[in-house]
């Protein structure tokens, strides 16, 4: 390291005027075969839902492959698919919801593989650096219970990380909590 | 173990890499180099932290990758924010410009650049702001750019007045704009904010001073750029970004 990183600051209560963008929540477009949502509620300390908050997705595709710039893994077959998702609200009910499809299993380290997941990111007034977590599903009980990452978190807490199948929001419901007994466990990228 | 051993050691697949500049792993960076979510001095904080200790995750190919927006995004006048309406803006016109970096001095290409700020009045074109400084219709404050070859990213703009808030006694903001960087990889995400050189409320605006070490807080402030300006027409001001860059994971907890 010859230089040292610029500091993070809060993303602030008025993100709203440059960041969301139209087609933000659809980390694939609309009609793709297999899309669902992922939607959930954001909680503070107080267990209120917190109305305005920033919240990204980054994830692979059903085939492991990402729609970065250097194309790890290949293109991905699914036309249109971005892996990338932005919700962004200012006076909101602490709900968000993201149109995407459930990613497969990518490789982790020394050649462990990972069970399905997919990063997120959240910023809000009130952060001063962005939390991160990572959402798992219930249907991969067999895989969650050898993926390396949860395996570094408490057996108490793995839970707040897995998605709970909900035919109420067509896919799954993912609830963020900052603090309290089910505390949704952050990580340290 | 050296860095080559250990990227073999993950099993990574075959990596397509064109230009050759695909890290394999971000440095963890050092404790401080960001401000803390537990920071009292900003009371919103309070209830928007996490309470339990962050547990520490291997970076793997999901953190090594990143969403590459650029193309999506960017639209004609997207980073002049004085033509973005029928007339100018009022205030100081400003072209904000600088190099985005890895910490290994790589100039990051073809990355998002995103920045939203207040008018010269220190009003923002939101809702919830409703301090009785005027709007300006020719100005909604939000721009967007993608870093050329070099790293560098442009922005012309109006120079964003302070703002009072609710924090703390005659809390007012130190001018600012806000940057979000995309970087290439989601381990390189960065949201933070420019200032300006010689702000009389830097003393006492807690954000700003929540980054604790003095030498990183100067990593925010933007300088004057005699050579930049635009005679009769705009000052310049250089700022430049550091994202992490590469470096090996090491194998112990952090705290």
């Amino acid at each position: 390291m010859i230089f040292e990183t610029t500091p993070s600051q809060t993303v602030g209560p008025y993100f709203a005027i440059g960041l969301p963008f139209d087609v933000g929540p659809f980390a694939v477009p609309e009609g793709t075969p297999g899309a669902i949502h992922i939607a959930g509620t954001i909680y503070d300390g107080a267990g209120v839902p917190i109305p305005d908050f920033l919240l990204e997705t980054w994830q692979a595709d059903p085939d492991g492959q990402f729609a970065d710039m250097y194309g790890y893994g290949g293109p991905s077959a699914l036309e249109g698919f971005r892996g990338f998702a932005r919700y962004g609200v200012e006076d909101g009910d602490g709900t968000f919801d993201i149109l995407t499809v459930k990613p497969g299993p990518v490789p982790g380290l020394a050649g462990v593989m990972q069970a399905p997941h997919i990063d997120v990111s959240v910023f809000a007034r009130g952060m001063l650096h962005r939390t991160v977590t990572r959402i798992y599903f219930a249907d991969e009980a067999e895989a969650n219970a050898h993926d390396p990452a949860l395996a570094r978190v408490p057996v108490e807490r793995r839970p707040t990380l897995i998605a709970a199948p909900d035919p109420a929001v067509g896919g799954y419901r993912f609830d963020i909590r900052f603090q309290g007994p089910r505390e949704t466990v952050f990580f340290a990228v | 173990m050296t860095e080559e051993l250990e990227t073999e050691a993950r099993g990574e697949r075959q990596i397509y890499d064109p230009i050759g500049e695909t890290p394999t792993s971000y440095l963890r960076e050092p404790e401080g180099a960001h401000p803390p979510l537990d920071y009292p001095g900003y009371k919103s904080t309070a209830l928007r932290h996490p309470k339990q200790p962050l547990v520490y995750l291997p970076q793997t190919i999901t953190e090594i990758t990143g969403p590459q927006l650029g193309p999506v995004l960017i639209g004609e006048n997207d980073n002049d924010l004085t033509v973005q309406h029928e007339g100018e803006p009022i205030g100081e016109r400003i072209i904000v410009s600088g190099r985005v970096f890895d910490t290994e001095g790589k100039p990051l290409r073809g990355t998002l650049v995103e920045v939203w700020q207040a008018n010269s009045a220190g009003r923002y074109m939101h809702r919830w702001d409703r301090w009785p400084a005027p709007l300006d219709p020719n100005f909604t404050g939000a721009g967007r750019c993608v870093t050329d070859d070099q790293g560098r990213y442009t922005f012309t703009t109006i120079r964003p007045g302070p703002y009072p808030w609710g924090n703390h006694y005659n809390a007012w903001r130190p001018a600012h704009i806000h940057f979000s960087l995309l970087g290439r990889a989601f381990a390189q995400r960065l949201v933070t904010q420019m200032y300006f050189p010689g702000d009389p409320f830097f003393p006492y605006d807690p954000i700003f001073n929540s980054v604790r070490d003095e030498r990183a807080r100067e990593r925010m402030i933007s300088r004057f750029s005699i050579h930049g300006t635009v005679p009769n027409w705009a000052q310049a001001f250089e700022w430049d970004v550091y994202l992490r860059g590469p470096g090996a994971t090491p194998f112990e907890e952090a705290h």
